[in-house]
This record gives C-alpha cells, sequence and structure tokens, in this order.
C-alpha cells in the first residue's frame, strides 16, 4: 500500500526518531511511504489557544499537501484528532464551504499509527522485538478525540519480549493541553506530578504513548527529576525488531543518567 | 443584542484570572488532599451506577434532544409555564437580570412584613447574589442545605454546585459549628451523625418559625406549571412545604416541555451527579392548593444573561446543563485547584463555558483557557454537552473581543500569526527549525527561555533538539 506520511510539526522538528520509526516499520512491513514535502503544520495550536483564523492558512495547505494521497497516517492521535475534528470547523467559519468538504474528505482517509496497523492493514503481531518494562500512557486525544480504544495495548502486547505494566489512573490527562502548559502552568505542573507518581509506582523503564506532545511533557517532568525513566514513541518500539535494534531512547536521555 | 449579566452584583465574575486564583489553591495541600479524596469518591460511586444502566447512552441522547428542541423554541415554552402557573394559582414574575430578580424577591419577602426566610439550596440565588440583597433589606436568609449552611456559617464561598462544602473535611466542619452555629453543644465531635444532628436541631427551630421561603427549581415543566426540586436531605421539602409563602428563582433554561421528560432527566441526574440510583427527595408542587403547603407561590423567570447565551449557536449547548456537576467531578484540573479558583458560583468545566458567557467573554477572559481539553468533561456530561468545543470557541471570540477593543495585537495574536505565516511558508518553516537548535542557548534544560516560555521550565526539562530533522533525514536517505 502506499501511504502518505504525515509527519506532524513536532516530530518532524523535535522527535524525527517517532517518525522516523513510523517509515521503517511500514517499509518492513512491506508498504511504500511518502513523504508530501509541502507539509508544515496542521494548526491545532492555533484553533486551541483562539486563533481559527490564523490556522485557516495551514487548514488549506494540509488540505493542498493530502488532496493526492488516498492513506495517510501520522504518529499523533492529537493531530488527527485535529485533521478530523478541527479542519472543517474552521473552513466552515471562514465561509469555505468546499474547503471544509475537502477536508472532510481527507480526515476520512487520515489515520492514527494504531489504527492504521489494526483497523486498515489488520495487524496486530508486528513481529517486534523490545525487552524493557513498559507502561503506556493513553493520551487524552487518543482516547476521548479519535477512540483508538486498546488498539495500540493490544499492538504492545503482542511485542516479544516486552513486559507490559499498567499505569494507575492511566486515563487522567498529563496536563499538557498545548499553550495550557504555559497559561496555567501551575496547574499542569501539579498535574504532571501525580502522572509521573503513578509511572514511578508500575516501576517501569520505559513510558510509552501515541503522541511526542505528551510525551515531551511527561518526559520533560521525569527528566527534571532525573528519575531515569525514559518517554518513547509507540512508534519505536513497534519498529524494533531483535536483528534490526531501533537507536534506544533519545541522545538528551543519556545525559541525564539513564540506566543501560 | 441581549445584554449579559450585570457587573457589581452577584457571584459570576472573580477578582483575579484564574491562573493566579489557581496558584493558591494549589498552594493548599489539606484542600487538595480534600479535593482528590471526594472527587475520586464520587467519580467511582458515578461509575458503578452508570454501569448499571444499559441504555445510559440512548438516555444522554434523549437529554441532549429534549435540550435541543427546548432551546429551540424557548419563549413559547416559558409562555406556556406562565399560563400554567397562573392557572394553578401562582404569579410569574420576569426578571431581566440580577438587580432586577433581587428587587422583585426583596419586595415581595418585604410585603409579607417578615425578617427571616429559609433558602433551598440554589445556583440561581448564588448566581444573583440574593442572600446579600436580603441582607441589605434587612432580612436573613438562612440555608438548610448542610452543606450550603456550613459555607453560610463559616463565611466562606461554596466551591462545588452540587456539594458546596467539598472543599472542607469534618475537623474544619466542627470547627466552624462551634464557632458559629447558635447553641451548638459544645462537646461536639467530628463523626458525620453527630454534625448532621447539630445541624438537625438548628434547622428545624427555623423550618417552625420562618413563614417565607425561597428555592431554585431543577426543573418546571411547562404543559402543567409544575416545578420539580431534587434533594437528598428532605430540609428542602420541608422548605417547600412549611411556609406560607414560597418563592422560587429559576433561570429561564430550566423549563421542559412535557411532564414525561422529567422520566429522562430524573435517570439521568443523581446517577450523574451523587452516583445514587435515585435522590432521596424528589418534590413537586403546581401553583397552589388551599389549605396544604403554601397559600402563596411566586415563580421568578431570570435571564440575566442566559438571552446572550442562547443568541450563540456554539455556546448556547451551556444552557443545557441541569447542574449535576459530573464534568467537576472528572475534570483534573477542577480537582487540583478546586472551586474557588474559577472565581464564579458555576465552577469547574460547566462554568468555564457558562460564566464567560452569562457576563460577557471579557469578563471572565481567563476562563476558557483554564483547561487542558483532555475531553473528560464531554464524556462525563449526561445531556452530552461538547464542552471541550465550546472552550475552543470562546477562546476564538476572546481573541476577536480583545482585536476590537485594543489598536496594538497582543504579544500572543503577534507570535500566533507570525507562526502561521512561517509554517506556511516552506523555506521559512525550515529555517526555523533550523532555529529551534539555537534553543541550546536558553540553558541546558530550557531554564533561561522569557515568559510564557518560562511556564514550561517550572517543573520540566526541555527537549534537546535533535541533530537532524525528520525532512533533513528524509532528504539525505
Amino acid at each position: 500500500m502506499r501511504i502518505a506520511l504525515f509527519v506532524t510539526c513536532l516530530a518532524d522538528t523535535l522527535f524525527p526518531e517517532a517518525a522516523k520509526a513510523t517509515v521503517r516499520l511500514l517499509e518492513r512491513l512491506g508498504h511504500e511511504v511518502v513523504f508530501p514535502q509541502d507539509q508544515t503544520c496542521c494548526g491545532q495550536m492555533h484553533i486551541n489557544t483562539g486563533y481559527p483564523d490564523d490556522a485557516l492558512r495551514l487548514v488549506r495547505r494540509h488540505v493542498r499537501t493530502f488532496a493526492p494521497y488516498d492513506v495517510v497516517v501520522a504518529p499523533s492521535a492529537s493531530c488527527v484528532g485535529s485533521v478530523r475534528h478541527q479542519h472543517a470547523l474552521v473552513a466552515r467559519r471562514a465561509g469555505d464551504e468546499r474547503l471544509a468538504s475537502q477536508a472532510e474528505e481527507i480526515a476520512r482517509r487520515t489515520y492514527e499509527l494504531s489504527e492504521l496497523l489494526v483497523d486498515v492493514l489488520g495487524l496486530t503481531d508486528l513481529d517486534a522485538y523490545y525487552p524493557h518494562r513498559v507502561t503506556y500512557h493513553p493520551t487524552c486525544h487518543s482516547l476521548r478525540m479519535i477512540r483508538v480504544g486498546d488498539k495500540p495495548l493490544r499492538l504492545l502486547r503482542a511485542v516479544r519480549g516486552l513486559d507490559l505494566v499498567e499505569l494507575p489512573q492511566a486515563e487522567q490527562c498529563c496536563g499538557f493541553g498545548g499553550t495550557f502548559a504555559l497559561k496555567n502552568a501551575d496547574t499542569s505542573t501539579a498535574m504532571l506530578a501525580d502522572k509521573m507518581r503513578h509511572v514511578l509506582a508500575t516501576k517501569a523503564d520505559v513510558c510509552t504513548a501515541g503522541d511526542a506532545s505528551c510525551l515531551m511533557h511527561i518526559g520533560g517532568g521525569l527528566a527534571r527529576l532525573r528519575t531515569g525513566v525514559r518517554t518513547v514513541h509507540l512508534a519505536e518500539i513497534l519498529a524494533n525488531t531483535e536483528p534490526a535494534p531501533a537507536p534506544a531512547g533519545r541522545a538528551q536521555r543519556k545525559t541525564d543518567g539513564v540506566p543501560a | 443584542m441581549p445584554t449579559t449579566a450585570p457587573r457589581g452584583v452577584g457571584h459570576l465574575r472573580g477578582d483575579e484570572p484564574f491562573p493566579v486564583a489557581a496558584r493558591r489553591s494549589l498552594a493548599d495541600a489539606q484542600l487538595r488532599r480534600n479535593l482528590g479524596h471526594a472527587t475520586s469518591t464520587i467519580r467511582a460511586k458515578s461509575a458503578a451506577v452508570i454501569d448499571e444502566v444499559p441504555d445510559w447512552q440512548e438516555l444522554r441522547e434523549a437529554g441532549s434532544a429534549i435540550k435541543a428542541d427546548t432551546m429551540a423554541r424557548l419563549p413559547e415554552l416559558l409562555q406556556q409555564l406562565e399560563t400554567a402557573v397562573v392557572a394553578a394559582g401562582g404569579t410569574v414574575h420576569w426578571a431581566v437580570d440580577a438587580v432586577e430578580a433581587n428587587r422583585i424577591v426583596t419586595d415581595l419577602v418585604t410585603a409579607t412584613g417578615t425578617d427571616r426566610v429559609m433558602k433551598v439550596k440554589s445556583m440561581a440565588t448564588q448566581e444573583i447574589g440574593l442572600n446579600e440583597a436580603l441582607e441589605a433589606a434587612g432580612i436573613e436568609p438562612v440555608e438548610t442545605d448542610l452543606a450550603e449552611l456550613i459555607v453560610q456559617l463559616g463565611r466562606d464561598k461554596p466551591s462545588h454546585i452540587l456539594v458546596p462544602a467539598i472543599h472542607r473535611n469534618r475537623a474544619e466542619i466542627r470547627e466552624i459549628f462551634l464557632r458559629e452555629m447558635p447553641g451548638v453543644d459544645p462537646s461536639l465531635t467530628d463523626e458525620p451523625a453527630i454534625l448532621a444532628a447539630a445541624a438537625r436541631r438548628h434547622l428545624r427551630r427555623t423550618f417552625l418559625s420562618t413563614r417565607v421561603a425561597i428555592s431554585g427549581a431543577n426543573f418546571a415543566v411547562a404543559e402543567t406549571g409544575a416545578l420539580a426540586v431534587v434533594e437528598s436531605e428532605g430540609n428542602g421539602r420541608m422548605c417547600l412545604t412549611l411556609p406560607d409563602t414560597l418563592i422560587t428563582v429559576m433561570g429561564i433554561e430550566k423549563v421542559i416541555p412535557t411532564w414525561a421528560d422529567l422520566e429522562v432527566f430524573l435517570q439521568l441526574l443523581p446517577r450523574a451527579s451523587t452516583g445514587e440510583r435515585m435522590n432521596p427527595y424528589t418534590s413537586m408542587w403546581t401553583g397552589v392548593t388551599p389549605g396544604d403547603g403554601p397559600q402563596d407561590f411566586h415563580l421568578v423567570l431570570l435571564d440575566n444573561g442566559r438571552s446572550a447565551v442562547l443568541a450563540d449557536e456554539v455556546g448556547r449547548q451551556a444552557l443545557h446543563c441541569i447542574r449535576c456537576s459530573a464534568c467537576l467531578n472528572v475534570c483534573p484540573v477542577y480537582e487540583r485547584t478546586g472551586g474557588h479558583a474559577y472565581g464564579s458560583v458555576y465552577p469547574g468545566p460547566i462554568g468555564a463555558v457558562l460564566s464567560p458567557q452569562l457576563t460577557g467573554v471579557e469578563d471572565n477572559a481567563s476562563l476558557p483557557y483554564a483547561s487542558s481539553l483532555c475531553g473528560a468533561c464531554f464524556d462525563a456530561c449526561p445531556v452530552k454537552i461538547d464542552i471541550p468545543s465550546i472552550l475552543v470557541h470562546l477562546r476564538a471570540e476572546h481573541v476577536t473581543a480583545y482585536r476590537s477593543e485594543h489598536r496594538l495585537p497582543s504579544a500572543e495574536a503577534v507570535t500566533m500569526a507570525a507562526a502561521a505565516y512561517t509554517m506556511d511558508h516552506l523555506p521559512m518553516y525550515e529555517a526555523a527549525q533550523r532555529g529551534s537548535r539555537l534553543a541550546r542557548f536558553a540553558g541546558r534544560r530550557g531554564r533561561g527561555l522569557p515568559p510564557p516560555l518560562s511556564g514550561w521550565t517550572v517543573g520540566r526539562d526541555l527537549p534537546q533538539p535533535p541533530p537532524q530533522t525528520f525532512r533533513e533525514w528524509w532528504t539525505q536517505r
């Protein structure tokens, strides 16, 4: 299958490992991955902060960039959620009905990674290997905006060597919320503190999720406390195989004394 | 254009923005323990009884549909309600705002010649600051709901829609009773039953000696003129049946079309709010009945900004709210900051959308941002109010209002416009990506960042930008 990668601006700029893993994984499964180079950002940050008018140009760009592709995948539930639930609204708000219906068409062909793997490709066992104790944080937008349900857990359970431990109060928000973390920094930090407490209670080496943004938040907190717990995107775990292991963690974490 | 709730009266506006007020609550370890314990207990109770109902999702749909239908023909239903109430021997008053409602109620009480009224817990009268207005006219209001009484005796403010004293534990309540309750037994312990008995003795005297009561209403049935109050303690029923005069203050959105519609809401409300299968007391009354109950009944229909909410096609969903407070109990922000941080009698997620709409968004500009948009409130709402979408809508309203009131754009608006422009021009976007590596100059953990970015480094490290972006890797592979 020919699959267009919607990399998301955050993964492109700060977390390329998640995006590279998505490419490696899909190619390993025998699919052709294309990267439409005109893409930049879905505009979710603008929309959620109150700037839908500024987001309009980004919605236009997204629609223009992805219109030629039949299947689009993103390693982010949040950005897929924006494409599905916000793009058409932004277009309609601006009175552009044509753009709205184009956005709706693209939304129907856009999948979050675990949705693509389980629902479209019909796979749960990806022959992945990841010999670590892992806990999974279901990000709010995975859970409640696009409702991926237990698909990521089904994928993780099939990973060989992986010891999956349940995260207490998993469904509670980590407190990131885009600009919420800046505008309400104290409340956000209080939410993060509880999330970290639960992650540490699992005694996991790795906390994974389907969104680089939430992992950036949780990982930033865990690094500040020098806990040694790493945050790794779901795609990186699924891309990892015994013969060809993925690079472990991100370079930054090594300076924080990550146990080997 | 319909007007918003007036300034200077009532309790819809805070004195300080949410992040500032929240900081104080977050520093109060006792408050956070009380709230965390109370909300997790009620969440579990509610989830268990909701699981028992096989058609919960269909019930939510039904509740949502009835409310949407009601809002679509609100003027007609209110007129029908008025006709039915008058036919049953009641009197209907229309109050455009808090000032008018307070004047109507104060005049009605004064006309009875009494200087004390008892009250059934009511969000509408809290909203308009009726107690303060009565006190200014020399009338003493006595709250009879136990939690509301605790708040009143403690000269405190309610911090939850359903459990106004949720932020207090029993040791604190004992202290309040010892200090403020007339004639209380000085050997009072903090056993819940002992505390409840003390409140009961105190309230009995009020019930038997007060001739006027003021209530809110959970529902008003347009076709019959029946009013309904649901409660847990029975104190409300005493207020509704014992006095000579009953005055009900009701927001205009509380009307429902038919008696049969109650069936849906009386299933949704208790399970979503207190986690009970049915609330212990449901009182209904239609006008007056000679020789039984209050002989004089007044219904005050309160607008106070509701017409303005109704005029907003996205925001009007907030008027569907049945005040169950399920959204508060699941909200991770409310759980940590408590209700006072919201500055309004309507705290939590529903308050964050309702208060700014009732007052005009600029009077509560920080509230639409007091959410991480996690969506737990939408899932919990028994009438399916899409609170996250209304929050996002109100943020855009705020940005628009700011733009029209200020000649210079805000720093945030400039940043957002520049970011959107950059992201829409590929060479600039790629240059900005490379520039992100300069963020290393912000210090190893990003502690050298300017505000508002410095908010990030309160408790988190910045990610170290990678040596190569994804698109650079893609081009080179």
